[in-house]
């Protein structure tokens, strides 16, 4: 496969960055997403020019750390990671842009690479539960509601990646706050803080500058690991609970 | 946001019942029209109750006006450097016209207004006025160009409507499961078509000369 490549580079925090164009010949299909930009950046290496820079870690699709905006859609194409696109999904002569994720609260540090350290602030402010440090209670001494427990696993599957954000027209982590309170609240560990740990974390969210959620859904059809809306309407519903109860 | 936007549907649902009875006739769309006026005396003074309603609507009109401006400002912040590519894959059309068409329902709302209530746009050149609020909306809708102001508004407010039904449930925490929120999206559609469709009947109507003076 050939391809045409449109890259965001960008020197550091401070410079102008601006798309790039690179032609890429002998792509095979079965190459990750990545595989592909590593080719390129071997090319770019022996043609003594500046590596591509963008994030990667576990390349299994769980770790989070993998971004861009790929012909506009976070992830790419695929309802999965960047790492775990394939370049199967593209066809031969295809032009590619490639863009990092583009929100205030996550400055471009190089090229495609974003600072995400938001939305561990975010988690600092109440992403936490209390437990007792030791040896490891007993499994079945505190029940959790079958029903309850499911819906907490599903969101709890958010790997923090950012991809709600860069698909949202407004610039909202408000799937990302969703998936926290759900994950947290819907059991009886997370019960203690509940309530102060939305008001904390919506705080948090807004002080960071990120935008208001007007339900569009664009950041539950990006995001790879399709955490419902409906954790916007927790997130909604915990916040109201809270700020009734005076929290 | 919400709030304000759910009391707007109560209203056109109210209005637009309203608006139906052109169909029962002169006399039938008159009376009621004029019963509006009197609702509720004599406890209330004469239009007392059109006045509860003015300012309840022009409060909600304004809240509901900051908040999308406050909306609007924190996404313009929050995204200064914009995609060179970006694809809408999960969004309707209308959750994605929301701002300009709240301001085009605005351009048409002052237009409505100096239409039907301060009668300043009349088309049968003061004849009528607001003695005979009939012989007005028949009279605006024979002319074909004030029938297409119309429909286009109601397509903008269905637009509206269709993502604002639903979004509004969505920010007062209703639709916490796939099936609320499906139930959520399709009250949005009903809202919608039966709001813009029962208010589109009378101009339509009008001009095909289903009712007439």
């Amino acid at each position: 496969m050939k391809v045409t490549l449109k890259v965001w580079r960008q020197e550091n925090a401070a410079a102008q960055g601006a798309m790039h164009t690179y032609e890429l010949d002998g792509v095979s299909s079965d190459m990750s997403f990545l595989e592909m930009l590593d080719l390129l950046n071997e090319q770019l290496v022996t043609n003594g020019e500046e590596p591509v820079a963008f994030d990667s870690d576990c390349r299994e699709g769980i770790c989070g750390m993998c971004s861009l905006m790929i012909n506009g859609q976070a992830h790419g194409p695929e309802v999965t990671t960047t790492c775990q696109l394939h370049m199967r999904s593209f066809n031969d002569g295809d032009t590619i842009t490639i863009e990092p994720w583009r929100a205030e609260p996550f400055p471009v540090l190089k090229d495609l690479v974003v600072d995400r350290s938001a939305f561990d602030r975010i988690i600092q402010a109440g992403g936490y539960i209390s437990a007792n440090t030791g040896s490891a209670p007993e499994a079945n001494s505190v029940p959790a509601p079958r029903d309850k427990a499911m819906r907490a696993f599903n969101v709890a599957t958010c790997i923090g990646c950012g991809a709600c954000v860069a698909a949202c027209p407004n610039g909202s982590a408000s799937l990302f706050l969703g998936a926290k309170i759900t994950h947290l609240g819907e059991l009886p560990q997370g019960q203690p803080e509940r309530w102060s740990r939305v008001v904390d974390m919506v705080g948090q969210h807004d002080h960071e500058g990120f935008g208001g959620c007007t339900n569009i859904g664009e950041c539950a059809a990006a995001c790879p690991k399709e955490i419902p809306l409906d954790v916007i309407s927790q997130l909604n519903k915990d916040l109201r609970t809270a700020l009734k109860n005076g929290h | 946001m919400a709030v304000s936007g759910l009391l707007f549907i109560g209203f056109v649902l109210g209005h637009m019942y309203g608006n139906l009875k052109a169909f029962a006739g002169e006399d039938s769309f008159n009376e009621y029209a004029h019963h509006l006026r009197e609702l509720g005396e004599p406890m209330l003074p004469h239009e007392g109750f059109l006045w509860i309603m003015r300012v309840g609507l022009i409060v909600a009109v304004i809240v509901h006006i900051a908040c999308a401006a406050i909306l609007a400002s924190r996404a313009a912040k929050a995204r200064p450097v914009k995609y060179v590519a970006k694809k809408n894959v999960g969004s309707s059309i209308s959750s994605r016209t929301m701002r300009w068409g709240g301001v085009t329902i605005l351009v048409f709302i002052v237009w409505h207004l100096l239409n039907f209530t301060i009668v300043k746009i009349n088309p049968s050149n003061g004849d009528t006025g607001g003695s005979n609020p009939y012989a007005l909306v028949v009279d605006t809708f024979d002319l074909w160009w004030m029938t297409v102001i119309y429909l286009l508004a109601m397509v903008a407010l269905g637009l509206h409507l269709h993502h604002g039904t639903f979004s509004s449930l969505q920010t007062l925490g209703l639709t916490n499961s796939a099936t609320s929120r499906a139930r959520a999206r399709a009250a949005g559609w009903v809202v919608a078509i039966v709001v813009a469709g029962g208010f589109s009947l009378v101009p339509l109507s009008v001009l095909v000369g289903i009712i007439e003076k």
